[in-house]
């Protein structure tokens, strides 16, 4: 299944507390914490943004802290997959762990904000409509990609295992608070 | 090809002859550890998918150590999630209070850590029992919750970065000057992604529980996991406590590091880790002097035996400063009895500390010594960012339990040989 959005872009180490400042994380509801995505960074961003649109970062993407409210507020707010030069390792696992499409690849340089994208979290394609042109994200591993296409990690887990499975909802996680 | 001691446990876990960093692997896990703040979430996904068994329960460890005994309401609620389902599903090690403690001390005191595992932990210190020669790292509670159904979990196998130490450590200084050393040299996220291996002679003569100060703080480097090769000591301190085989692995000597630092631990002193982060870190010297209102002596950064005997050494018929008050909370229970028997207890209390069963307590700001927006208190735990131990203008600094215990006796921070021999 493809996905259509907007391009949002910002710089290098667009960290945690950038995508949800760690004032908000006396709450683990999705929704309120959609409503502060990327708030430090840009505040108008959760305003405007539409469902489909996808956030765009240079290297480093979710530095800091290990909280699993990051990747709820992007999903929340309806951004439909990150891409990057790369990724912080926590939040990268978060992410997949979630079912959160990530796109690593160089080619973030050539996309700007506002390009009309159209990706494909199972190649790992990433077409710049705006522009005309093609890129190829490095892809995600074999069981990182059943992980995505499960939904997220539980699912994955529980399809694997034969289990009856509700759906976890992203309310059910919380950050460490350690 | 020749590879790390990071890589070849994991390796070992992926059943693979080698592994290369950057690599993606499914690992099978020794053990899973959650606390009384993050394994109820783990639990609801778990029954949420509908679960019903833990793919061993002798694998999965739940401690309840941060709020207990329980301090309000939620928390209590809390830990009767944690204690309905290690009940229902027979947890073989599940820890309450009066007989657990801090889950980073309990789990090496019980043995139930050894050499050559990989461990995951839901709390991000779960990297200190790289101390004994595992690879072990914290993670999210999603994560937990998977591997308490499957075993296993998914790694991106970490490059490894070598911190050497040769010579001599300085007099009073300890493994707890090494680590917050090595964060102001690389800062806090110096080593983020990577394992953080220590080695040299140094290390090679510290006990293992100042191994585990070593490793416990690898995370305030952003690494991924620390780990020291394991060796005689490392052994001795397991024998009589392993609840399941060991393995020692060691790096090659031609393993490749992504890069590789030699220090002379003789010229690393006394270091102090100053407001408002694990990373702005200075000689003693530097801010020797400065006035504290609280002391805490604990955490799972240094409140183990060795700890506390050095800060009984230091505070042994003194007392504490007036206006100044010191909480001592010994790790785990164990180490508790241990303290009582020694006359650590007793030492501590004629000195006029308050003393509290083994809780996490103040090192974040839970209970137990909560700092008031104008408190300065020096603790030998290992996070001082704002808000960390209580208001977020209360000024944190972190050092060592000697440091602590002298800084008690004085009220300032003061040099451990200034208040030892008078
Ligand atoms: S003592 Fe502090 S750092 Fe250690 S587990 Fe408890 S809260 Fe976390």
């Amino acid at each position: 299944m493809n996905l259509y959005g907007k391009a949002w872009k910002y710089g290098d180490n667009v960290d945690t507390d950038q995508i949800i400042p760690a004032r908000y994380l006396v709450t683990s509801d999705p929704k309120e914490l959609g409503q502060h995505c990327m708030e430090d960074a840009d505040p108008e961003f959760s305003k405007k943004v539409h469902p489909g649109d996808v956030l765009v970062g240079l290297k480093n993407f979710g530095c800091g802290s290990s909280r699993e409210h990051a990747p709820i507020a992007i999903k929340a707010v309806g951004v439909s997959a990150v891409i990057a030069k790369s990724f912080a390792r926590i939040f990268y696992r978060n992410s997949i762990n979630l079912g959160l499409p990530l796109f690593e690849t160089d080619a973030v340089e050539r996309i700007e904000r506002g390009d009309d994208l159209e990706l494909n979290p199972g190649t790992g394609e990433i077409k710049n409509v705006t522009k005309g042109e093609t890129y190829q994200a490095r892809p995600l591993p074999e069981f990182a990609r059943e992980i995505m296409a499960a939904g997220g990690l539980m699912n994955y887990v529980a399809k694997k295992k034969g289990l009856t499975a509700g759906k976890p909802t992203p309310s059910d996680y919380d950050a460490r608070r350690d | 090809m020749p590879m790390t001691i990071t890589e070849k446990i994991l390796a070992a876990h992926a059943e693979k002859k080698e592994v290369h960093p950057g690599e993606l692997i499914t690992c099978r896990i020794d053990l899973l550890m959650g606390n009384d703040i993050t394994a109820p979430i783990a639990i609801k996904a778990f029954e949420k998918v509908g679960a019903t068994q833990v793919f061993d329960p002798d694998r999965l460890t739940i401690v309840l150590s941060h709020f207990v005994p329980a301090k309000d309401i939620k928390s209590a609620d809390q830990c009767r999630i944690a204690r309905v389902f290690a009940k229902k599903h027979r947890l073989k090690y599940f820890y309450d209070e009066g007989r657990g403690g801090i889950e980073h001390i309990l789990l090496p005191q019980e043995g139930l850590v050894v050499p050559g595992d990989v461990v995951l932990g839901a709390d991000s210190h779960s990297c200190t029992y790289g101390g004994l020669g595992c690879f072990a790292t914290g993670v999210g509670s999603t994560d937990l919750a998977a591997a308490m159904i499957t075993g296993e979990t998914w790694f991106k196998v970490p490059e490894s970065m070598k911190f050497h130490f040769y010579g001599r450590l300085a007099p009073w200084a300890s493994a707890k000057d090494l680590i917050l050393y090595t964060i102001g040299q690389i800062s806090v996220d110096g080593a983020t992604y990577r394992a953080m291996e220590f080695t040299g002679e140094v290390v090679e003569r510290l006990p293992v529980d100042q191994r585990l100060t070593l490793c416990n703080m690898a995370i305030e480097a952003g690494g991924k996991s620390g780990i020291v090769a394991p060796d005689e000591v490392t052994v001795e301190y397991v024998k009589p406590r392993a609840k399941r085989p060991w393995k020692l692995f060691k790096s090659d000597p031609d393993a490749a590091y992504h890069s590789v630092y030699e220090w002379d631990a003789g010229k690393i002193g006394l270091q102090v880790a100053c407001p408002y982060s694990p990373d702005n870190v200075k000689p003693l010297e530097e801010i020797a002097g400065v006035e504290v209102d609280q002391v805490f002596i604990g955490s799972c950064t240094n409140a183990r035996m060795e700890d506390l005997r050095i800060a009984a050494r230091i505070m042994r018929g003194k007392k504490v400063a007036p206006y100044v008050r010191c909480i001592v909370i010994p790790a785990t229970h164990q180490v508790f009895q241990e303290a009582l028997r020694e006359g650590l207890i007793e030492v501590f209390a004629e000195a006029g500390c308050a003393i509290s069963e083994a809780t996490c307590g103040p090192c974040l700001g839970g209970y137990n010594g909560v700092l008031g927006a104008e408190d300065v208190c020096l603790s030998t735990s290992n996070r001082n960012f704002p808000g960390r131990m209580g208001h977020p203008k209360a000024k944190v600094y972190l050092a060592s339990p000697a440091v602590a215990a002298a800084t008690a006796v004085t009220g300032k921070i003061t040099h451990p040989e200034e208040v030892a021999n008078v």
